[in-house]
């Protein structure tokens, strides 16, 4: 693919501006669409810019893992399906995707805003599986942010299907209880680009990227705390820039945990 | 950091590594080899090339593409493990390329190809940081050009406590995990990873902690390096 | 070792001046690139890598092998990541019709060559020549491979290594900088053994001396087997 020489990119964002006209610290346009898949348990549409992902949440009965015989199961997975772009290729999830659907993960799951304890049925033998599947539908970058909303704001849609006397689901009669969430754990990704920090970097800008630094948070007591990070990209940051990327998550989590609450 | 020092598990200080051990070339076949191990935590890395890029599609005209493959021995854990590619092991490999990456003159050999590959025999937390130590010193073994090596190690928090290098029940019990490798010729750190719940100063405090440590293992992969160069000729001299 | 190289690994520093072969400068300061031994000249550090693949460099005598005949040129497998080329142009001074001629009549498959590294490019194009008069077709014999870094110390110095081994052993030998080294007369795997020697204990004073030990014990134990 022909694209913005990303030396251009470098100089433009060098001083201080971006390609498409935004702040920095900005993020694009974000809209979150609760319940937009009919047959999913839990489901929400994220745009963000021009990147779009939509996620379904669905739950089934299965057995727990043997070293939390009490705990129900959560299973991320993203695909990057060649419909969203010209890059990705159908076959098994690719790197990218993999690390996509882990880091989303690490950040609900290490959160602990969900009590997986609350979603056992009969201990050591059913629980409730819960799996968050995440389809790209248009890439223009930041995958990771928006896989984050779109899983959260699903989860947040989510409710548990009915149990029949035999203990199988009753996918006719959905029960009307959601899921606890204690909190909306998010991930906010930065990029360095030269020598300067931009929040959401968009598919023209990830050519010009250097290194990037996705972090969790959510808030816990009117608290702000981290729950996972994870560095991509072939260059490295210094400390002082992680230190940066990590007071820029947090605020930024603030803003972008609204637009969930509200959606 | 915390005034009275505190007991860890396995006695050691709060800034402390289990015992490390680093030996070069430990490989016939590959073009360079390296052993690395923290505690009870073991790696050998191998790597091939430069050498001709199969599929041909992924060739790059300007410089030589790196791969990497982080893979775990099924019997390197308390309980076996899944032998082969899991997304596990598929997102280390992915994170292990790009720490090593930017040490890398991949100019120098268009069209080739850089295979590295890491095998964990034991397990024991940091496994990741391991194949990397070992990585690097196997790269260096095979007269790889690289500007600097790369160290890395994890630090962490157990029971309200900023630990250095996680293992064993720490391991189990640890509230949070954070690896790093880094690149100390251009102070970058280059793989970051963390999970678990930290305050924004925690954060940072454990960061500043693991690159820290990284000071320790990179002393230790020069002497191994060294140690095999010069071992050659000390060898010589018994004959 | 002699006193004034010194062992240094990737990333240590040399010292302020040029950067030569082996090593890089960043903020003013000479680092190297490999473990090798470094050394200084005129203010210009270098460093002479210890392990490494083979990459090929113009002038270099090498050993190839015909992987392939095509229309007008030969491709040749030099034990690198990157395969040579051999224009008709370069291998022969005669005029030939190649509607007519079929070229494996002068290298086939598998052949063995050694050849000069005529030209590289810099994204590795390489291509060999045949007009010098020390390149020819090697045939029968056998192949070792070496660490193309030690290669040097294998002819030693003016070839006086590779001269002792050929005497004594009464065998015909050709070095390529390619790490390959071919090897034929009786006596090949004294010889095979001599050279493998050498590339383990490269980095030795006194080598020399010692090899030609080795091998006048061999021969002789060979001579008493064989009852002569």
């Amino acid at each position: 693919m022909i694209s913005t020489d990303p030396q251009l990119i470098k100089n433009i964002v060098s001083n201080g501006e971006r390609l498409d006209g935004r702040g920095m610290y900005d993020y694009r346009k974000i809209t979150i669409e609760k319940g937009a898949v009919a047959t999913a348990d839990g489901s929400a549409r994220v745009k963000l810019g021009n990147t779009e992902v939509i996620c379904g949440v669905k739950f089934s009965v299965g057995e727990p893992f043997s070293d939390t015989p009490d705990e129900g199961v959560l299973m991320v997975a993203a695909e990057f399906v060649p419909l969203a772009s010209p890059e990705f290729e159908s076959g098994p999830p690719g790197e990218e995707a993999v690390e996509a659907s882990r880091v989303v993960d690490r950040a609900i799951r290490e959160s602990k805003v969900i009590d997986f304890k609350k979603l056992c049925i009969t201990p050591g033998e059913k629980v409730w599986m819960v799996f968050v599947d995440i389809d790209v539908l248009d890439n223009d970058g930041n995958l990771i942010d928006a896989a984050s909303l779109a899983a959260i704001a699903a989860l947040f849609d989510a409710k548990l299907p009915g149990l029949k006397e035999d203990g199988k689901i009753d996918y006719d009669n959905k029960s009307d209880q959601g899921l606890q969430i204690n909190g909306i754990p998010l991930s906010t990704t930065f990029a360095k680009v030269g020598d300067s920090i931009i929040a959401d970097p968009d598919l023209s800008e990830a050519e010009a990227v250097d290194a990037r630094l996705t972090v969790g948070t959510f808030d816990k007591d009117g608290d702000v705390l981290l729950c996972s990070m994870q560095k991509g990209g072939s260059v490295g940051l210094t400390v002082e820039e992680l230190e940066k990327i990590i007071d820029l998550a947090i605020s930024k989590g603030k803003e972008l945990r609204k637009m969930v609450a509200n959606a | 950091m915390n005034i009275v020092e505190f007991k860890r598990i396995d006695g050691r200080k709060h800034d402390e590594f289990r015992p490390i051990e680093a030996r070069v070339g430990v490989l016939q076949k590959a073009d360079g080899s390296a052993y690395f191990r923290l505690g009870n935590t073991v790696a050998i890395a191998g790597v091939y090339g430069p050498r001709k890029v199969h599929p041909r599609h992924e060739e790059q005209l300007d410089r030589a593409i790196l791969r990497t493959r982080y893979n775990m021995a099924p019997f390197a854990t308390t309980e076996r493990g899944r032998p082969g590619y899991s997304r596990r092991s598929i997102e280390i490999s992915m994170v292990t390329r790009q720490a090593i990456n930017p040490v890398i003159f991949l100019e120098e050999f268009p069209k080739t190809a850089i295979d590295v590959h890491i095998e964990v025999l034991q397990a024991d937390a940091s496994t990741r940081c391991v194949g990397i130590n070992a990585a690097c010193l196997a790269l260096a073994d095979a007269g790889i050009p690289m500007r600097d090596l790369v160290a890395s190690c994890s630090a962490g928090k157990v029971n309200g406590n900023i630990i250095l290098d996680i293992a064993g029940k720490e391991d189990t019990e640890g509230e949070v995990d954070l690896p790093v490798a880094y690149y100390p010729k251009k102070k970058h750190v280059t793989l970051l990873q963390m999970d678990g719940i930290v305050t924004r100063e925690e954060a940072k405090e454990i960061v500043k902690l693991a690159v820290g440590g990284t000071k320790k293992i990179y002393e230790a992969q020069k002497s191994a390096l060294r140690k095999k160069y010069e071992i050659e000729g000390e060898k010589n001299d018994i004959y | 070792m002699s006193e004034e190289r010194k062992l240094v690994i990737p990333g240590d520093l040399l010292g302020k001046g040029r950067a030569g072969h082996g090593t890089y400068e960043e903020d003013d300061n000479v680092f190297s690139r490999f473990v090798g031994l470094a050394e200084e000249k005129n203010g210009m550090y270098f460093v002479i890598p210890l392990s490494g693949i083979y990459d090929p460099k113009r002038g270099d005598g090498i050993i190839g092998k015909i992987q392939d005949v095509i229309f007008s040129k030969w491709i040749v497998e030099i034990n690198s990541p990157y395969d040579a080329v051999l224009p008709l142009s370069e291998a022969t001074e005669e005029f030939i019709d190649l509607t007519k001629t079929d070229l494996t009549k002068y290298f086939s498959y598998e052949d063995l060559i050694f050849a000069e590294v005529s030209s590289v490019t810099s994204n590795k194009n390489v291509q060999l020549s045949m007009k010098s008069r020390r390149c020819r077709k090697l045939k029968g014999g056998r192949l070792i491979s070496v660490t193309p870094a030690k290669v040097p110390r294998i002819i030693g110095k003016g070839g006086s290594m590779v001269e002792m081994i050929k005497d004594l052993t009464g065998t015909q030998i050709v070095v390529g900088q390619n790490g390959l080294v071919w090897i034929r007369g009786d006596n090949y795997s004294i010889a095979a053994e001599a050279v493998t020697e050498i590339e383990k204990k490269s980095h030795l004073s006194g080598l020399t001396d010692q090899i030609r030990a080795m091998i006048e014990e061999k021969i002789s134990k060979k001579g008493e087997h064989s009852g002569v």
